[in-house]
């Protein structure tokens, strides 16, 4: 047992470039949740408004984003959708899937939020002579997001970790990715993984603390 | 002036409203009575087009409330109101509140806005308080915000639906004082109450509500002093 | 007509997978229960300076990539020469995975109970054991159940990350047969279905029972 020699030099040497990869793999969390929190915010509306085609499908995509592996949501978006044609690269894949996964969850937070809001607030706007849309926008909106900002930046959390799947269809300028591609070349796999253990948790520590102070600062009321 | 002419109103099977006749003049002020669940609030809410009717019709100045070629949101303009439940806006402060309808309904620059939110905030009382935030306010605050809030749209009517049965005894009194301060103003209002002192010495009229009807109308004297109907003189045996 | 290379047989291949899932989604929900249990209850009996490295620890599991961390055990079990098949690892991930989430769970329930109820509790005599078992434990189950469901089915859609450890449950498969037919989308639409209809009863089942105790409870 343990006759292996721990090479942490070589992984701390590389720490550099796994460092880019980690700002990389902020990008795309950041990426993924700007735009799920706008495919949120339209799946949300979706699901209450009384068209039964946009009712339908939000529904499909709020369950199929809840009940399936998000692996499973990422392949989706890298093999299945070529059967149209569309090759999308693993870093477009990997953001596809993790959008789609992103807005299906934030879009039930939403959805939560906003039957926390009393109707009174929209007839309160409305008797001011606000418009619907107006009234959504500026009286029931800003609540919404203060009441789902914390479950929204577990979502962040998650995003961060879910961009480390993007090795499984070949990504390679993200964390996992460049970890990987290290991996392959020396096969220092504790040592290489490890330290990236240590950097995902430092983004996901720092993201949650980010928000709390975030939190802090928007919601004064 | 406000007319409405044979209004009626039912939720699902509930009727609500039965033929509301009523018309409100500039310069006046009605109080409307009567006990819980006759339909006073949803008449408030009907004649700003909150709710749609049933049958008969609302004119505002001669404009068809519920006509299908009125703009709501530009009638709503002339005619401010205020619920018993104050419905503050949480996340912006008391002067944002009261700024956001002039600016973004009005179109105003927010120095304008500010200029006018100021006035009214002063108007009841509240000046010392424009960078609070709601929830640092008693229900009483509240409810003169809320108050400020649709009189710096510069309406021509007020609605009041109830604005003092989900405050405390003890800030009754000073939403109360406001009101009694507008109506000297001579601005035309529409209350619904249940404080009947207040009713008696602010209003014109008063309208007695029964299960969706108006069974009695006239001056404050008529209905507290010589009430025609059986069905007056007993609700009002009942809130004494 | 819609035409399809998939044969009977590669659906049993596919139903293998599934089977290899529910198996590594039932062994690390069962371990992962009873150590989350465990935890759980732990962390509400300790303060929080003596919890502090066991909730260290466990929060772990929740801020690193599942995937990283099922890396790092097969690392680490061939380094140690424990020769621990890829089952194995992925059962002991998981199952730690799961008792991190599970015992996050368990403290909520039971802090969900009110203390005073826990004082009449032993004011009545009861011994702490008795206390826990009869009152405390019963209570906090209502309120941990509905997340516990939900866990099981975050633990069984995690499962699909095992196939980069080289086991072949039903995404991995899905694979290999996406290979060899070149029809990915279809495929994957099944293999989603299949997903589904092992998720859907079972959190259809947790809305049903959150909703029909939420009727049951007084105001």
């Amino acid at each position: 047992m343990f006759n292996y020699t721990f090479h942490w030099y070589q992984a701390f040497r590389a720490l550099p470039d796994m460092l880019a990869g980690a700002l990389v793999t902020l990008e795309l969390a950041l990426l993924s949740m700007a735009l799920g929190i706008g495919l949120a915010v339209l799946i949300a509306v979706a699901k209450g408004s009384g068209n039964p085609i946009f009712r339908a499908f939000a529904v499909t995509w709020v369950e199929v984003a809840r009940n399936t592996p998000a692996l499973f949501q990422i392949y989706m978006a890298h093999f299945g959708l070529g059967a149209f044609g569309i090759h999308l690269s693993p870093y477009v894949s990997l953001l596809a899937g993790i959008t789609f996964n992103n807005a299906g969850y934030l879009a039930e937070t939403f959805r939560g939020a906003l039957r926390a809001i009393p109707v009174t607030q929209t007839r309160a706007a409305r008797s001011l002579g606000m418009g619907r849309v107006t009234a959504f926008r500026l009286i029931i909106l800003p609540q919404m997001f203060r009441i789902a900002f914390l479950p929204a930046t577990n979502q962040m959390v998650w995003a961060i970790l879910m961009t480390s799947l993007g090795i499984v269809v070949g990504m390679n300028s993200d964390l996992a990715g460049v970890t990987q591609d290290l991996n392959v070349r020396t096969f220092r796999t504790f040592e290489f993984f490890a330290l990236a253990a240590v950097i995902y948790y430092a983004l996901a520590k720092t993201v949650s603390l980010g928000a709390r102070l975030i939190a802090w600062r928007l919601f004064r009321y | 002036m406000i007319q409405v002419e044979n209004l009626h109103k039912s939720f699902g099977a509930l009727k609500v409203l039965k033929g509301i006749d009523l018309t409100v003049n500039v310069g006046e002020v009605v109080s409307v009575i009567g006990g819980s669940g006759s339909g006073k609030s949803t008449l408030l809410t009907c004649i700003n087009g909150l709710e749609p009717i049933d049958q008969g019709r609302i004119a505002i100045d001669g404009t068809e409330v519920h006509a299908r070629a009125t703009d709501l949101n530009l009638l709503r303009r002339k005619i401010g109101i205020v619920f018993q439940q104050w419905n503050a806006f949480p996340h912006l402060t008391v002067l944002e509140n009261v700024t956001l309808a002039p600016r973004k309904v009005l179109g105003l620059g927010r120095a304008e806005a500010e200029d006018i939110a100021v006035r009214q905030l002063t108007h009841v009382g509240l000046a010392d308080k424009l960078k609070v935030y709601p929830s640092r306010l008693s229900g009483g605050q509240q409810q003169r915000m809320a108050i400020a809030r649709a009189l710096a749209m510069s309406p021509k009517y007020m609605l009041f639906d109830e604005v003092t049965s989900a405050l405390d005894p003890q800030l009754v009194g000073e939403v109360l004082d406001t009101l009694h301060m507008l109506a000297a103003e001579g601005m035309t209002m529409i209350c619904v109450t249940h404080e009947m002192r207040f009713a008696r010495e602010v209003s014109d009229r008063i309208a007695f509500f029964k299960d969706g009807l108006i069974h009695e109308i006239g001056s404050p004297a008529q209905i507290f002093d010589a009430p025609e109907r059986a069905e007056t003189a007993a609700f009002l045996n009942t809130t004494r | 007509m819609f035409e399809t290379a998939l044969t009977l047989s590669d659906l049993a291949f596919l139903a293998k997978g599934a089977g290899v899932t529910l198996a590594v989604t039932l062994v690390s929900v069962l371990f992962g229960t009873v150590l989350g249990v465990v935890f759980g209850t732990l962390r509400t009996l300790l303060n929080a300076w003596t919890a502090a490295p066991m909730t260290f620890v466990l929060d772990i599991f929740r801020s690193v990539p599942l995937l990283i961390q099922l890396v790092l055990a097969n690392a680490f079990q061939s380094i140690a020469g424990l020769g621990w098949s890829p089952f194995v690892v992925a059962c002991v991930v998981l199952s730690l995975y799961t008792s991190s989430y599970c015992s996050e769970i368990v403290r909520g329930g039971i802090d969900s109970v009110p203390v005073v109820t826990r004082r009449a509790a032993r004011s009545l005599g009861l011994t702490w054991g008795q206390d826990m078992t009869h009152v405390v434990f019963p209570m906090a189950l209502r309120v941990a159940l509905p997340s516990w469901i939900g866990l099981t089915l975050g633990v069984m859609k995690d499962s699909a990350l095992v196939l980069w450890i080289g086991l072949i449950e039903l995404l991995r498969s899905s694979q290999i047969l996406v290979t060899r037919l070149q029809e990915p989308l279809f495929i994957l639409i099944v293999v989603g279905a299949i997903y589904f209809l092992m998720s859907f009863p079972i959190a259809r089942l947790g809305g049903q029972l959150e909703k029909r105790w939420r009727e049951n409870d007084p105001g």
